[in-house]
């Protein structure tokens, strides 16, 4: 205890010597940052990084043991079980130490030197720093060990080839280590290294090949692998891009899961919940400039009206006559609903979106937004699924689409039944 | 200085109204907040009472809790049910359990079964004297005298649709209810009873009128609790 007080107060002086010379370069930095933890800051340090990074969301189970793993994740290469992280010796990671924790966090590599699949972030965890690698560790040391042996993947034939792996590393895989970009504040840096490094967005948000690689570095949506949610764009105007909304706007978001203009829900909402409630005003303000500096513009020239044709009119109608008996009395007469209890369904963008599927499966399943600290008796959605059946659902969110100045593509019964699924 | 007044009133009438919440129409209750659940389990008068969504007012409001978190958490398993209760908080889902446990409830007219005298008098003895051999309990011994449910987490059998009745037993039969949670009383119960056995049950139990009270926690012989402490204990659960 003593040791530990000491060393810390020996690392704040080196701090103080390091600024005072003005030799602060980003390494010493490092270097000073790890001497500053003592180990049980380093364990506060590494518990809020690791909420921040979310590990547990896919390294725990259902009411399972916390990060003991054993989470199944479905993909079209096959299915993937999280492992066991807590630093059990036999069926956990207590034999690692933070060099090894390092190789699979920066270089996605196992401690046996085995390439890791994609699936465990790694393409955007090699952008944390090596001091907050460090506190990840060294708070999951300190979890109690959970004996616990996950059953192994199961990978499809080809993808269960390590030298395919190392193809697809040298194609999708850019290692290091975040690098701030002078030109802007250490908030946008902050909010940068959190989004695209330990928040992993991009896993979600940034649309994949066939080859489950990322098909750019913007965060431009796509469908989720493994689930059955669209994550929508986060640069884009017409899906979730935030250029227009206020920091305020997109924090309230970010931390309480609902504002006056949106809700979140799926996997965002889980992860609201799970991460980013847990994140200091500070972080979360970061997040919100950066993600406000990569939205697009609205195209400000109006759409032109054009002319619906009479089927298609008599088809919104119909949607309409469902809307006023089941919908209305919560999202209102025009759709206006009641900010920050019901989201309003006038120009919400996950309503209008090209990919309807959120939208159909909020109607089919509907929800609760993640109770939380900012928000903690949410209102909810009733699932309606055992109460419209697919024709009318198809026919109320193509009203929902298409009534109060929005506009969207018209959907199908049939986009209904290929909505429906769930991981659970 | 009358005309003074009148700014004063009018700043805090205007403070007031801005202090007003823009929603006013939407009433900040616990009835509101709960429309997604009546959906499903509104009373006996909108839904038949075959229909398979059984009734949660007027429940025991630890048992509302404890399977709020088993949907919640994977123990109990109902795809509909995960789903809304996914980012729910136990804070929340225990007010929730508490306003459904408060609740009245019209109970169902009973519905005669249709059972031979024979198969009335074993299910009868199961109820309330179980069968020692198998090592049943009789039903009575957790579920209370008037099968009415004990406090504060044991349900009662009474005003329950037969269909529900039948699947809850089939999924305790299959192990399919309470997944991985050892031991699981009322799965090992189910499955030492014949399917006869289980088919009479599930048409005599909606036979019967429904009164009295839930009985309190005392009524439970200890050695039934100890046997059923998975369920019973939140602690156990809550891991």
């Amino acid at each position: 205890m003593r040791n530990s007080s000491g060393a810390g107060l020996m690392s704040k002086w080196l701090i103080i010597v390091c600024v005072a010379g003005g030799l602060l370069s980003p390494m010493q930095t490092a270097l000073a940052q790890a001497l500053a933890d003592s180990d049980a800051e380093q364990i506060q340090r590494g518990e809020y990084l690791a909420r921040a990074g979310n590990c547990m969301g896919c390294h725990t189970t259902r009411g399972g043991e916390p990060y003991a793993g054993g989470r199944k994740l479905n993909t079209p290469f096959g299915q993937f079980v999280t492992p066991n992280i807590t630093p059990d010796n036999e069926t956990g990671i207590g034999r690692w130490n933070s060099e090894d924790f390092w190789q699979a966090l920066h270089y996605g590599k196992s401690k046996d030197g085995r390439y890791l699949y994609p699936a465990f972030p790694y393409t955007e965890y090699t952008k944390v720093t090596r001091p907050d690698a460090d506190a990840i560790f060294a708070y999951l040391r300190s979890l109690p060990p959970v004996v616990q042996a996950n059953p192994p993947h199961k990978i499809n034939s080809p993808y269960d080839n390590q030298a395919l792996l190392f193809l697809w590393r040298t194609r999708y895989f850019n290692e290091g280590v975040y690098q701030p970009d002078k030109s802007k504040s250490d908030e946008w840096n902050r909010g940068n290294y959190l989004v695209q490094g330990l928040g992993h967005c991009n896993a979600c948000h940034t649309p994949r090949n066939v080859w489950g690689g990322s098909r750019d570095d913007k965060m431009s949506g796509g469908k989720i692998m493994g689930t059955y949610w669209y994550a929508p764009s986060l640069v884009s105007p017409l899906e979730a891009g935030v250029s227009e909304w206020s920091i305020e706007d997109i924090a309230k978001l970010l931390s309480t899961g609902i504002n006056g203009h949106a809700v979140t829900s799926g996997p965002m909402a889980t992860i609201v919940r799970q991460s980013l409630q847990y994140l200091s005003d500070y972080d979360i303000r970061s997040m919100a400039v950066y993600l406000q500096s990569l939205g697009e513009k609205r195209d400000s020239t109006p759409r032109k009206a054009r002319k619906m044709p009479e089927q298609v009119r008599q088809y919104i109608a119909l949607g309409q006559e469902v809307y006023e008996k089941h919908c209305q009395d919560c999202h209102g007469k025009s759709g206006e609903g009641v900010p920050g209890i019901y989201p309003p369904l006038a120009g919400n963008r996950s309503v209008t979106m090209i990919s309807p599927l959120n939208a159909i499966r909020s109607v089919l399943y509907g929800g609760y937004p993640p109770a939380t600290a900012g928000n903690p008796r949410p209102y909810g959605m009733p699932p309606y699924q055992h109460f419209i059946r697919d024709p009318e659902i198809a026919q109320v969110v193509s009203y929902i689409r298409n009534a109060w100045g929005n506009y969207g593509s018209l959907v199908s019964p049939e986009d209904v039944d290929n909505s429906r699924g769930s991981e659970f | 200085m009358k005309f003074f007044a009148f700014i004063l009133l009018a700043m805090i009438s205007a403070l007031v109204s801005a202090a007003e919440p823009a929603s006013s129409a939407i009433s900040d209750t616990l009835e509101e907040r709960v429309k997604p659940c009546i959906i499903c389990h509104r009373d006996a008068d909108l839904i038949d009472r075959d229909a398979y969504f059984p009734r949660i007012a007027g429940k025991p409001a630890g048992y509302l809790y404890n399977q709020l978190r088993n949907f919640r958490d994977g123990r109990r398993y109902y795809q509909p049910m995960a789903i809304l209760l996914e980012n729910m908080s136990d804070e929340y889902m225990r007010e929730i359990a508490d306003y459904f446990a408060s609740l009245p409830y019209v109970y169902p007219q009973p519905v005669v079964p249709a059972l031979s005298p024979a198969e009335t008098k074993s299910v009868e003895t199961l109820m309330y004297s179980g069968d020692p051999e198998r090592d049943l309990p009789a039903c009575s011994a957790c579920h209370g005298e008037k099968l009415m449910g004990v406090q504060p987490a044991i349900p009662g059998l009474l005003g329950l649709p037969h269909a529900y009745l039948a699947a809850q037993f089939g999924g305790w039969r299959n192990g399919g209810i309470m997944r991985g949670q050892t031991p699981d009383c009322m799965s090992e119960i189910a499955k030492k009873l014949t399917q006869e056995e289980v088919n009479a049950l599930v048409q005599w139990l909606p036979g019967l009128p429904v009164s009295g009270q839930l009985a309190g926690a005392d009524a439970l012989a200890p050695e039934l609790a100890q046997r059923c402490r998975t369920i019973l204990s939140g602690k156990e659960m809550a891991r």
